[in-house]
């Protein structure tokens, strides 16, 4: 790539899977598990924390110099904290229903704990550019796992994708060509599980993939 | 929150009927747990939990700090943050809604309120700082605690005496949990866990099982009665769905 060398693009590639935010620095879980009961939700908490964190990076960035490092926290914490109010109102104006749905975690990216982590480890010590890059690859990061969890979970609990689920699965009691019917997979009998849609699963779906990933780079895998 | 029916900031006797707030606090601790229904605090949840001691620790300053800060926020989201709620400035100032400004008032009330905890803590127990001290400063980014003052807010709690006991009742949860989780961590360092799963993978898993057990309690306060009342709703909202589809076929 012309525009980034092989270090700035790894800043963006890493996150992903190898230095995940959540499966490998155990960042962020609390919205990644509340709000992935719905894919369409997951779309949009990741789109909403890759603003939050891309901006905020640079900014804090471009403040590192002249932050007292006594203060340091709270100043991170107004820079977050305006920048999720304006998330918040985008959404209370162009997605109403959805930001019903997402309620306080909107609010809770504020203490997410991926935002506070990067500001500390990463924007306070690099460029802005380099910042921007790392705040993209890891709010992307984030991004992989919540759709990850969010697919499972909305499929197997509602049988639905983003509306698409019933091209895929046939429909629970609306048959083509005859309505009232069972269609598609239905009709051999295959039925959803609304326990994916409560909160426990969110827990075991995490782990799972979990368990997936340092099966395939068994250089992750913890001592204990 | 709807316009005109927070109108009025309500008087701070207001009587709630003690068990109305019986009520709230054992909902708190066991059916809304703050772990196990909401995942709130998972980041410290699963970074402190790997001894007991330091569990009890970071569960001690949790329901220290939610006790203060639940509280301080619902007067702020009353007085100042609420449509309306700045009335008793003057009747011009009646109009003013401020709530967009909730996210940050409660988190610089949060972040102080943990600093001066901190120094207070420090000047009067040495004995209780050096148990609670080293977690403090980890409690201003715990979602727990700015979770608590947003679910204060969404949910409409009616007076302070029950934003106290609400205040109380998640950190007690949240104590509860992360003790919990660390016994089970503590022993679990002496079974067979499949390699890729130990760590991180077989916690989540625990407390995914931990999770369920806790959603028994949800029959708790009604004796039963709306148990499952969630899946019931779905399904409602699922067959009122195909329903209009149906007719829109039909058409």
């Amino acid at each position: 790539m012309a525009l980034l060398n092989k270090k700035d693009a790894a800043l963006i590639t890493d996150p992903l899977f190898d230095n995940n935010p959540i499966t490998i620095q155990v960042l962020g879980i609390c919205s990644a598990l509340a709000i992935t009961a719905q894919l369409e939700a997951s779309i949009v908490m990741t789109v909403s924390v890759l603003f939050v964190l891309g901006i905020g990076n640079v900014v804090i960035s471009l403040m590192r110099n002249i932050i007292p490092s006594k203060i340091r926290i709270i100043v991170q914490l107004v820079v977050v904290a305006a920048l999720v109010i304006i998330v918040d109102l985008v959404l209370k104006a162009f997605a109403y229903e959805l930001s019903k749905t997402l309620s306080v975690f909107v609010g809770l990216i504020i203490t997410n704990c991926i935002i506070m982590g990067r500001f500390e480890a990463f924007a306070l010590a690099n460029g802005p550019w380099r910042s921007f890059l790392d705040g993209i690859g890891n709010a992307l990061g984030y991004g992989v796992i919540l759709i990850i969890v969010g697919f499972f979970r909305e499929l197997l609990g509602t049988g639905d994708l983003l509306g698409l689920g019933q091209k895929l699965l046939g429909h629970p009691l609306l048959g083509n060509p005859i309505p009232g019917e069972l269609s598609g997979a239905y009709a051999f009998g295959y039925e959803n599980n609304g326990f994916m849609l409560l909160a426990p699963m969110a827990l075991i779906v995490l782990g799972i993939v979990i368990w997936v990933q340092r099966s395939r780079n068994t250089d992750l895998i913890e001592s204990h | 929150m709807e316009k005109g029916k927070t109108l009025n900031p309500k008087p701070l006797t207001q009587n709630l009927e003690k068990m109305e707030l019986l009520e709230l606090f054992f909902k708190s601790i066991f059916i809304e747990n703050m772990v196990f229904a909401t995942f709130l605090g998972m980041c410290s949840y699963l970074a402190v939990s790997k001894k007991v001691s330091t569990a009890v620790g970071l569960g001690a300053a949790v329901i220290f700090v939610l006790l203060i800060t639940v509280p301080l926020n619902w007067l702020l989201d009353q007085y100042i943050l609420q449509p309306g709620a700045l009335k008793w400035l003057g009747a011009e100032y009646a109009d003013y809604d401020l709530s967009f400004l909730s996210f940050i008032l409660f988190i610089a009330t949060i972040a102080t309120m943990v600093q001066l905890v901190e120094i207070i803590v420090e000047k009067f127990s040495p004995s209780l700082y050096n148990s609670l001290g080293i977690f403090l400063p980890l409690i201003a980014v715990n979602c727990a605690i700015l979770g608590g003052s947003l679910f204060m807010q969404s949910r409409e709690i009616p007076t302070l005496t029950a934003a106290t006991v609400y205040g109380l009742g998640s950190g007690i949860g949240w104590f509860l949990a992360i003790i919990a989780i660390a016994a089970i961590r503590e022993k679990i360092r002496y079974s067979n866990v499949p390699a890729p799963l130990r760590g991180l993978g077989i916690t989540f898993i625990i407390t995914g099982l931990m999770a369920i057990g806790f959603m028994s309690f949800g029959g708790m306060l009604t004796g039963g009665k709306d148990g499952g009342s969630k899946q019931e709703t779905i399904s409602k909202v699922a067959i009122e769905k195909i329903k209009e589809e149906v007719e829109s076929i039909k058409k």
